[in-house]
């Protein structure tokens, strides 16, 4: 039963996938993003052991271990503790507003669906579909960190175009070696940390978290 | 046509017609319940209908015909859209008379007649609700297109029943787009059955109102019968919903078993379904209106997006 239904469930949750990174899109307070951030995490967990029990490939579950780990518990913990801390709970002020920027989503939607979808007319793998899913994750993602311009919700930006790389990986390709895996996972760590470490010293310089007062290089 | 759907279309009707107060009481119920308030009876609303039908009805001095004739139209509408959702059947002689698209235009002319006799008498209140359930409507009608065409596109038919034929009777299949168009079918109904992020349907005068307004100059057997379209309208909703995303216990033609064990089946969906909506309201604060177009626009971009990913995967 679960062997018939695994390329649906799968399918299933790159959709999930795909429309938490439309709600971030459209989320405005920095708690909420936070939130959704940690479900497509879950989501993407759920995808790989699923993935990995039918595929036979121990691999996924270690790298489903890692995801859980990181994406689910740490890195969420660890941003929350930050926006505490600084106290940014209020309101995302975006660059564009927020309908103009779901449209444009949209678009990058359409432009990734039917640049993969020849491809996965051809591919025979479990879940060929969800290659055009993981590439608009990573544009719309990338989308995000271009319009917001508070650090926080661009950090989850890179995140999530991190998340989306990893579901393609694992869909498309049933996982990558386990050295790649536990490199990528590292740098995440890293740079996460060292990106919590940048907001604190932001803040401190000037007193706000807003990148574009960093453009003015001295204080008029 | 048979006897067996004679008798399911008659079921569905009088079903609706009695059970649509029931709904409603059983959501109010449980949102007094959630809000630590102490909840009134199961049976209020039709206390409150028994009571609205024995009142005289007043009118204003300068209200046309057309303000008079606005609340039969409107039940009209609701009681024939119960109709044609399968609810307990799809074998119903009916539903060949409108397919999903119709069914969309039957509840925007409900929505124009009572946002016209709102404007008739040329109160305030009447002409502010009148014009912020257009804003609404414009803006939920094309997006509870969108998730119909969805659930058409899998069946290939805007037929109401054939969807559900397809969806509940054949092999079991996940569809990943109607996780999105659930949720898009989620936002549009809150709104357009006035529910709290978009509009109260508890309070009377309160600037913020939008259905309540439109239905301050009504009184008597007129206002009766616009508060049962209403608790029509939540279960034709409720209906649709379960039609498209939870359609397992629905009879076929020619199965009288299973025509019996659909009610308590429809019951228990409803039941939850109604608990739900209540969680829903009591967990989401009221947005200001000028939130609303872009609630409703979410809801209609993800209702696209379900249908780029039925393109997508091949479903159709």
């Amino acid at each position: 039963m679960i062997i018939k239904l695994a390329p649906q469930l799968v399918n299933l949750a790159a959709t999930l996938i795909l429309m938490l990174s439309f709600a971030m899109i459209s989320q405005r307070r920095i708690s909420s993003l936070i939130n959704l951030f940690t479900i497509q995490g879950a989501a993407l967990v759920a995808a790989s052991i699923l993935l990995g029990y039918v595929t036979h490939q121990p691999d996924l579950y270690i790298s489903a271990a890692l995801t859980l780990a990181l994406k689910v518990i740490f890195i969420p913990w660890m941003l929350h503790r930050v926006i505490r801390k600084l106290n940014v709970r209020w309101d995302v002020e975006t660059l564009i507003n927020i309908p103009t920027t779901m449209l444009v989503g949209i678009g990058l939607v359409i432009f990734s669906f039917s640049l993969a979808w020849p491809i996965s007319r051809l591919s025979h793998n479990l879940a060929g579909g969800s290659l055009g899913i993981a590439l608009a994750v990573v544009l719309l993602s990338f989308m995000m960190m271009i319009t917001r311009s508070k650090a926080v919700p661009q950090i989850i930006g890179f995140l999530s175009i991190e998340n989306g790389l990893v579901f393609a990986a694992i869909s498309v390709t049933n996982g990558m070696p386990m050295i790649v895996e536990f490199g990528v996972a590292l740098d995440l760590l890293v740079a996460v940390l060292i990106l919590g470490v940048f907001m604190f010293q932001i803040r401190e310089k000037i007193d706000s978290l807003d990148i574009h007062k960093l453009e003015a290089l001295k204080e008029d | 046509m048979s006897w067996l759907g004679l008798l399911s279309q008659l079921m569905a009707i009088v079903m609706a017609l009695l059970l649509a107060p029931l709904m409603t009481g059983w959501v109010n119920q449980w949102r007094a319940r959630l809000q630590n308030k102490s909840a009134p009876s199961l049976l209020q609303p039709y206390f409150v209908l028994h009571k609205l039908f024995n009142k005289e009805s007043v009118l204003a001095e300068h209200a046309s015909p057309l303000f008079r004739a606005a609340p039969y139209i409107v039940f009209g509408c609701m009681l024939l859209a119960c109709a044609i959702i399968p609810t307990l059947s799809t074998d119903l002689p009916l539903s060949p008379a409108a397919d999903a698209i119709a069914l969309v235009g039957l509840f925007a002319l409900a929505r124009v007649f009572i946002s016209l006799a709102a404007m008739d008498v040329g109160t305030a209140f009447g002409t502010m609700g009148a014009r912020r359930e257009m804003l609404v409507g414009f803006l939920a009608e094309p997006a509870l297109l969108m998730v119909l065409f969805c659930a058409s596109m899998v069946s290939r038919s805007t037929s109401l029943t054939t969807i559900v034929e397809t969806l509940a009777h054949r092999e079991f299949t996940i569809y990943p787009s109607f996780l999105v168009t659930g949720v898009a079918f989620t936002m549009v109904s809150l709104a357009e059955n006035a529910r709290v992020p978009v509009d109260n349907p508890e309070t009377h005068l309160e600037l913020t109102m939008i259905h309540e307004s439109m239905i301050l100059e009504y009184s008597g057997r007129h206002l009766a019968l616009l508060e049962w379209a209403a608790s029509l309208k939540l279960l034709a909703y409720s209906c649709i919903g379960l039609a498209l995303f939870f359609p397992w216990g629905i009879a076929e033609a020619n199965a009288p078993l299973a025509l019996l064990l659909a009610l308590p089946v429809l019951l228990a969906k409803l039941a939850v379904g109604g608990f739900l909506l209540a969680l829903i309201e009591t967990l989401s604060a009221k947005m200001r209106v000028f939130r609303v177009p872009e609630f409703l626009g979410s809801a209609f971009l993800l209702a696209v997006i379900g249908l780029l990913v039925n393109i997508l995967l091949g479903v159709s």
